[in-house]
């Protein structure tokens, strides 16, 4: 390590040297910068989580533009809408088709007792087309009443149950004390607002929600003709309905306000991201006591050092080599934990929390950047070093 | 000018403290050091013989008077100045100050780079002879913890000496060294003087090297109360 650090700075690694000659310091500092990694990595694993869960519904559907009622943050809140907008959306050049779209939450009970929330889609079996391939493939077979597409990856519900579906058979469950059977599975998996997804015609959605009306869905959903832009007929859409009463946006857009809606004011995301904050501050106050403490410690040979003609430049590279060894020594077990614990986050919670390298990489900038931060503030202790006291 | 005086104090007045607490250490000083001498500087406990060390050596500010060191004159003289005067000198301090992380070839080694040039390789070889010299060509990799008062005072010279200094500014060097180690060090350091021109300044209270000095300049009150100048 000495002799690549020598190569790398052209002089002897000082800041090295100090640190792994006080080998119970340097564990405690990399300790602490590995526990400060591990809360950002905690709480970006979450808000990571919290993104693609909401996204991850938008997914099962095939749609360009998305009508809803005006105080519609997600797929599941706001205010349903009169379906009579899809028939006057319609007659807008460029969409092709239109469809209403029903959403709500149906409580899965199993035979024990225990209950799994599900995000229900309620949709038109003949328009297969608005339905992502997996659901599409398996949509007629849903005209049948009271029959359901269910996720085999829901969270709570013990993944044998589902052994008989994967295997062709059909699988009944009670939902709202009416029996429905899933006649084939998708994979979604659990989010913040539901622990998994179902599938279902408009006609069964609308058994289910008995006080929902076919003339009221949540959203409607249109497709536009080839090679027309989507942002246009928005535009097109949005001068035909004279109302404040819906919004009008492409799908990816929905998606989009959706995601920055739950991160930036849902209290959940807003708690991660504070967290991720936490984590930071910690990490800076860690490293800046451990730098600090060092460079006191150090005094009278770095005023050795002044005596002999060494700069301040030369004081501020130790301090910062110091600070960028601690990055790195403290980034790579935090990491390595990190994993494990998104594991067994996943395992316990069935939350797609997932580690990428676009998040380690940006994970480890910011606690090289927070360990130099740290070490600019602890430099300041460097002027106390006074060559004429050392006689 | 400068082969002739590598040091010349006019008038150096030095104060500490401020206000009523100000107190003046060194009044009216006037030396002027030959190159490749060894002078003793000598007097008792607070005599004011560590600030003109100091002074001399850009290590404290020049309040009052004229240092002049190299050719360059220290009152008003900038930090970037000092820093590159500071480089053309070797200090041996009384508590050794060897870096613990640092081995005695690494301690050595920060004589060097301090000036950047040099091969890596080149550098190490001159590290390794300087502690050959002051017989620790056996100690070479050992950290100071591991080395006795006297081996790391030994090394704490070979740090000052290692780049060629002009000057030598020394506050008891012998004093953590036995007899035969401390006479060693201070004829090196003559022997320095005569073959090189290296000039040094050195603070001692140690009467077994008495007779190697060329000058003996002795202090009281922060005034110079004798001085045998040839």
């Amino acid at each position: 390590m000495s002799r690549l650090l020598t190569l790398l700075f052209g002089r002897l690694p000082i800041g090295w040297l100090q640190l792994s000659h006080n080998k119970t310091r340097l564990a405690a500092a990399v300790a602490g910068v590995a526990f400060a990694n591990l809360l950002v990595f905690m709480q970006l694993g979450i808000l990571g989580a919290l993104n693609v869960a909401t996204v991850a519904p938008y997914a099962l559907l095939r749609s360009d533009i998305m009508i809803s009622a005006e105080d519609t943050h997600t797929l599941t809140d706001g205010s349903n809408i009169a379906r009579a907008w899809m028939f006057q959306a319609l007659g807008v050049p460029g969409v092709r088709a239109a469809m209403p779209l029903y959403v709500g939450n149906l409580e899965f009970k199993l035979t024990d007792g225990s209950s799994s929330t599900l995000q229900t889609f309620g949709l038109d079996v003949a328009q297969p087309d608005f339905a992502a391939p997996a659901i599409a493939a398996q949509l007629n077979g849903l005209e049948v009443e009271n029959t359901a597409i269910l996720d085999t990856k829901a969270r709570g519900i013990p993944p044998e149950a589902f052994d008989g579906l994967r295997a062709g058979e059909p699988f009944s469950f009670e939902v709202n004390g009416q029996t429905l059977t899933a006649m084939a599975g998708i994979e979604v998996g659990g989010g913040f607002t539901a622990d998994g997804t179902l599938i279902v015609s408009d006609q069964t959605f609308l058994r289910f929600f008995g006080k929902r009306s076919s003339g009221a869905p949540n959203h409607i959903l249109l497709q536009v003709d080839d090679g027309v832009s989507v942002e246009v007929v928005v535009d097109r859409i949005r001068a035909a309905i004279s109302t404040d009463s819906v919004i009008v946006r492409s799908m990816q857009a929905a998606a989009a306000a959706d995601r920055t809606y739950q991160t930036t004011e849902r209290p959940t995301g807003i708690i991660f991201g504070f967290g991720v904050l936490i984590g930071l501050i910690v990490g800076i106050v860690i490293v800046y006591q451990v730098l600090s403490t060092d460079v006191a410690d150090h005094l009278r040979e770095y005023a050795t050092f002044k005596a002999m003609g060494y700069g301040h430049r030369f004081f501020l590279g130790i301090v910062f080599e110091e600070a960028i060894v601690l990055a790195f020594f403290g980034f790579i077990p935090g990491f390595l934990v990190s994993l494990g614990l998104y594991a067994g986050l996943r395992a316990a919670s069935g939350l797609p929390v997932e580690m990428d390298a676009t998040r380690a990489v940006v994970v480890l900038i910011g606690t090289l950047v927070a360990c130099s931060i740290s070490g600019a503030i602890a430099t300041r202790r460097l002027a106390a070093a006074d060559p004429a006291d050392l006689f | 000018m400068v082969d002739e005086a590598p040091i010349i104090a006019t008038g150096l007045n030095h104060f500490f403290g401020t206000g009523e607490a100000r107190k003046q250490a060194i009044f009216d000083l006037n030396l002027t050091i030959k190159r490749g001498s060894l002078n003793f500087l000598m007097g008792p406990s607070g005599s004011g013989k560590t600030t003109v060390l100091t002074l001399m050596g850009c290590l404290r500010e020049v309040q009052e008077g004229s240092v002049h060191l190299l050719g360059h004159e220290l009152y008003g003289a900038g930090e970037a100045r000092q820093v590159l005067l500071r480089r053309r000198l070797g200090f041996i301090f009384q508590a050794h100050n060897l870096h613990e992380s640092l081995s005695a070839t690494q301690n050595v080694l920060m004589g060097l780079q301090v000036h950047g040039q040099g091969s890596a390789r080149k550098q190490m070889e001159a590290a390794q002879h300087m502690l050959g010299l002051v017989g620790l060509a056996d100690r070479m990799d050992y950290l100071p913890a591991k080395l006795s008062g006297g081996q790391k005072q030994r090394v704490a010279v070979a740090r000052a000496l290692v780049a060629n200094p002009e000057i030598v500014f020394a506050d008891e060097p012998t004093a953590a060294l036995d007899k035969k180690s401390g006479r060693t060090v201070v004829e090196m350091l003559k022997a320095l003087g005569q073959t090189r021109g290296v000039t040094t300044v050195m603070v001692t209270h140690d009467n077994r090297i008495m007779e190697l000095a060329d000058r003996i300049i002795t202090m009281e009150e922060g005034r110079v109360i004798s001085d045998n100048a040839p």
